[in-house]
């Protein structure tokens, strides 16, 4: 257990956000998980990004499938409704949720296991529909719950704890989104909370799909040596495009840099992302750029993160849909139901 | 365009002796009234006010007109698929519908776009049954690679009416049923430059001739056809033609009408022809539904397609085009269901249509809306199974499965439209219950409701209706609240109060299909465990009372009963009249909703033997009603039909008869 029960007091020196609310308003039930998962640095970045986007809490729904990475959404945003779904079906619950109440913000949490095996197809077609939602793939290339067993994500000569290496071929989250059009593609590692806040609040500030897998080991079955989604090896590897700093609406940025050496892209509501010293010219509104870059780098070993590719103006599920602004479930009765008279029109069209 | 010279031929066929004499026709005043008869839709009593048709003795033939039968017959159109036949019979359909006489339309159609055989059945029937009958008394054999099977199908001293552009062979002719040999293919070659046109017209052209054969209005099908191409008024010069061509033809050549005709009379008035499919397609829209999530399958696609048309008109605003509604077409059933639910989760009314193949993939999720006790509609427009099954035929195999869908213990709630009136109706109180018992709710329809234009009442909305959205906690509900406990039975009826998500911090709770208390917390406690789920058997048994209940007719002196479901009710209700003629009278319970209310049970306690009559195999609701009623195996005789077409009257009159037959023996 990595955190434990704790008791509500609020000190009064907490720090407090845009609402008056402070970190542990953000916070949920206590962990289950392995001491020392991943998943939980995630819990945590999560925690602060909400805080700090200033997130009314029970504005948000969390949603999640089956595994370790799914049962994360109980440790969060306590004050926030929470779905634990099948296994690799949260895509389509989200689809629901969004379709009926566009108001609300849609945290999803996800495996790999549950999204790149099970899910595969529902996370391919929540990517294609633009659901507008920050979508976290807790990536750690194995099935915790099951004790072990290789998932989809696991690099080929990767060892499991027993010794044996996977031979087939693993699949990229990052490559997968890129090519069935995803708007917003970053990736972080669960060891790195520096970048992964940033690029949490700005898949938060998206509007449209918005992809964050995360290299999180698994303590138990896949730390070890050999493992290539240990955090050793993710330590070693990991190379970010370019830190980002996520800028709110109406806040200035303050560091300065020098001609050609960031690159600012204004979200949808008005907030920025701004990266810093980009590598090798890389442009992160570019699709085939970011494909060309994170494949080419994979094939050196290197795993590359940091927010790969966003595509701020591209409609989302409502506009594609052309729907009310207002949310359906908003709707009263009478703007939904088109009453007697209507019915006997259309009755007397037909005979 | 020639005319081919050809003297006027009588074509009464020879009167040879029927080789299987008809065990089923229709009697005229029933004994027992049909439910219809409140409702406005026409009732077989009703025929009596037609005096201008009578009864043959033997009940079989209504003569008139020189031993005419006037408005009771059948026909049968044997095409080619996609050569647009589909046009030519709905034409046919609505015609005589207009001429006032109670009508039927069953398409037989392949799973196919073009090429292979398909069928349009047609029954008229004076005295409003309209269930499907095997006994055709004139077929239209357009289709070369089915016309020997076609052929066969025409009851002795009936009439077959064919394509005389092409060779006859001569094999196949029937000496005891008559020939109508009108060059069709060969008029509209002369007729029409187009390929395709000719080959359309030829489906106008036998309409035409069917017209004069029949009596047909030929106005009544002038009208429908310059409305339904009011638009392309080209195409209204076309049909014209095509339609006279077949219509001077038949007159020119042959003695009309036949002996089978139709007369106007005044028994549709008030009702329409439909579909289940656009019927509960337009219940979604009146009780509010927002959210719709399918993937395309035969046969509930249609559903969809209506249901996104009426919102089109219905829910659209006028100045901005933005929609008040939603419908997402998934990657397969197992999104739709989650969609459905998800949606339902957040407080939205929301369904899935689909067929039994999409039901097996809904199966897990299915499971998590009963426990997790989330709302949500699926119509399972049912078709023949297993596996892919026959996917363009009718069957009620999925009664079991809709019962207890899912793993672990489940059962649901499962409504049994049997005309496409009820799948407006129910499509609304699917909706309520859904909301009301916060569980997944089953419209089981099937594909000759769904798909078949039936006629029913015009349907009627009651403005007064407000949707029954159950126990949810308002705001202000929840503001008030000292501690929610979302899986808690507030009121001892096995209901626990729900909370939606964004509408107050209090009534945040954590959903999960895995195992959880009365608080929605996680738990592998035995005690908690079964408080759950002990309470969700309650709410079920509760629900009982609030399906839909029963109907039940009584006949004077009846020692037996017989039970049905769904769309076998028109063959039913025609059987159980036949039957009393013949000194068989039978008290009949039709089944509208499941888990069975106990008047159901108390039905079939009352006597020693119930028929049970379904379209399936195994015989899934005698089964259903063995499990939960408890009534003694050998008190249930079933009658079942499963080959894909729908139920006829006949199927049950033998059915019962040979069961009789073999008791006394």
């Amino acid at each position: 257990m990595t955190s434990i029960a704790k008791p509500p007091i609020r000190h009064p020196g907490l720090e407090r956000n845009a609402l008056g609310l402070t970190r542990r308003d953000y916070e949920g039930a206590m962990s289950t998980l392995c001491a020392g998962c991943g998943h939980d640095s995630v819990t945590a970045a999560l925690v602060q990004a909400l805080f700090e986007m200033s997130v009314t809490p029970h504005r948000v729904a969390k949603l999640s499938g089956i595994g370790c990475s799914s049962k994360t959404t109980a440790y969060f945003l306590r004050q926030a409704h929470g779905f634990n779904s099948v296994h690799g079906r949260m895509p389509s619950i989200a689809t629901g949720v969004g379709a009926a109440n566009r108001a609300l913000t849609l945290v999803g949490v996800s495996g790999d296991g549950d999204s790149l095996s099970i899910g595969l197809g529902q996370l391919c077609h929540a990517i294609r529909r633009n659901v507008d939602m920050l979508y976290v793939l807790e990536n750690n290339g194995v099935y915790g719950l099951t004790k072990g067993q290789f998932s989809a994500s696991a690099d080929v000569g990767s060892k499991a704890k027993r010794g044996e290496a996977n031979l087939q071929q693993p699949m990229d989250p990052v490559l997968l989104a890129l090519t069935l059009g995803a708007t917003f593609v970053a990736r972080g590692f669960s060891g790195d909370k520096e970048q992964l806040v940033p690029l949490l609040k700005a898949g938060l500030a998206h509007r449209g799909f918005a992809l964050v897998d995360v290299v999180s080991p698994c303590v138990t079955f896949n730390d070890h040596e050999g493992s290539t989604k240990s955090y050793l090896s993710t330590r070693k590897r990991h190379r970010d495009v370019a830190p980002v700093d996520f800028v709110p609406l109406g806040r200035e940025i303050t560091a300065s840099y020098g001609a050609g050496e960031a690159l600012s892209v204004t979200m949808h509501d008005g907030s920025r992302v701004r990266f810093r010293k980009l590598a090798d010219d890389y442009d992160p509104t570019d699709r085939e750029a970011a494909y060309r870059h994170v494949s080419r780098a994979q094939a050196k070993g290197e795993v590359v993160t940091g927010l790969l590719y966003v595509q701020p103006g591209a409609p989302e599920m409502h506009a594609l849909a052309g729907t009310v602004d207002e949310p359906l479930v908003d709707l009263p009765f009478e703007a939904l139901c088109p009453g007697s008279a209507a019915l006997d029109e259309l009755m007397a069209e037909l005979g | 365009m020639s005319k081919p010279r050809q003297r006027v031929e009588r074509i009464f066929p020879p009167p040879g002796p029927s080789a299987e004499a008809p065990s089923v026709d229709t009697g005229g005043a029933s004994a027992v009234e049909p439910r219809s008869g409140a409702d406005g839709s026409p009732s077989a009593g009703g025929f009596d006010s037609v005096d201008a048709i009578s009864f043959a003795e033997d009940g079989l033939r209504t003569a008139t007109d020189d031993g005419a039968r006037v408005n009771d017959f059948a026909f049968k159109v044997g095409t080619v698929n996609g050569t647009g036949s589909a046009s030519a019979n709905s034409l046919l359909l609505q015609a005589i519908f207009r001429m006032g006489i109670p009508v039927s339309g069953k398409n037989v159609f392949p799973s196919n776009i073009q090429g292979l055989p398909t069928w349009y059945e047609i029954r008229v029937n004076g005295a409003g049954y309209t269930a499907r009958t095997p006994d055709f008394d004139l077929v239209v054999a357009m289709n070369p690679s089915t016309f020997a099977r076609d052929v066969a199908e025409v009851r002795p001293g009936g009439w077959v009416l064919h394509d005389s552009s092409w060779p006859f062979d001569e094999a196949l002719r029937r000496e005891d049923v008559a020939f109508v040999g009108i060059p069709l293919g060969r008029m509209c070659v002369n007729a029409f430059a187009g390929s395709r046109e000719r080959t359309l017209m030829k489906n106008i052209a036998y309409a035409g001739a069917l017209a004069a054969l029949l009596d047909l209005d030929l106005g009544e099908m002038g009208r429908i056809i310059r409305d339904d191409f009011a638009r392309k008024p080209k195409l209204i010069d076309s049909n014209f033609t095509a339609l006279h061509l077949g219509y001077d033809y038949a007159r020119e050549h042959f003695a009309c009408p036949l002996p089978i005709r139709l007369r106007r009379m005044d028994a549709t008035r008030g009702c329409v022809m439909m579909d289940g499919n656009t019927a509960a397609a337009l219940g979604c829209v009146y009780a509010g539904a927002t959210v719709g999530a399918w993937y395309p399958i035969t046969p509930s696609t249609s559903l969809m397609d209506a249901f996104g048309a009426f919102c089109a008109r219905f829910r659209t605003d006028a100045a901005t085009g933005a929609r008040r509604y939603a419908i997402v077409q998934a990657e397969d059933e197992l999104s739709a269901a989650g969609i459905a639910i998800g949606a339902g989760w957040a407080g939205a009314r929301a369904f899935t249509p689909t067929s039994g193949p999409g039901i097996s993939l809904m199966g897990e999720f299915i499971g998590l809306a009963y426990y997790a006790e989330i709302p949500a509609v699926f119509f399972d427009v049912q078709r023949t199974g297993p596996s892919t099954g026959m996917p363009t035929r009718t069957q009620q195999g999925d009664l079991m499965a809709l019962a207890y869908a899912s793993h672990g213990d489940t059962k649901h709630l499962v409504l049994f439209p049997s005309d496409p009136a009820e799948c407006f109706h129910m499509a609304v109180q699917a909706f309520d219950l859904a909301e009301r018992f916060q569980t997944p709710v089953f419209v089981a329809s099937d594909l000759d409701i769904g798909m078949n234009d039936w006629m029913i009442p015009r349907l009627a909305w009651d403005d007064a209706y407000r949707p029954d959205r159950g126990k949810v906690l308002s705001a202000d509900e929840l503001e008030g609240i000292a501690k929610f406990s979302r899986y808690a039975d507030g009121d001892g009826d096995g209901i626990a109060a729900r909370s939606l998500p964004g509408v107050h911090p209090a009534g945040a709770y954590f959903t999960r299909g895995s195992g959880h208390d009365r608080d929605a917390a996680y738990t592998e406690d035995a005690a908690a465990y079964q408080e759950v789920v002990d309470r969700i058997a309650r709410k079920l048994r509760g629900a009982a009372s609030a399906v839909p209940a029963p109907e039940i007719r009584r006949a004077p002196g009846a020692e037996l009963g017989i039970v049905a479901v769904g769309s076998g009710h028109g063959a039913v209700r025609e059987a159980v009249d036949r039957l009393a003629e013949r000194g068989v009278p039978l008290d009949y319970l039709r089944v509208r909703g499941f888990p069975f209310d106990a008047s159901v049970h108390a039905f079939l306690e009352e006597r020693e033997t119930t028929f049970v009559v379904e379209q399936n195999r195994d015989g899934q609701l005698r089964a259903l009603l063995l499990l939960e009623t408890g009534i003694a195996g050998a008190r249930l005789a079933s009658i079942r039909d499963y080959g894909g077409v729908p139920l006829s009257a006949r199927r049950v009159v033998d059915g019962v008869l040979s069961h009789l037959s073999m008791v006394e023996a």
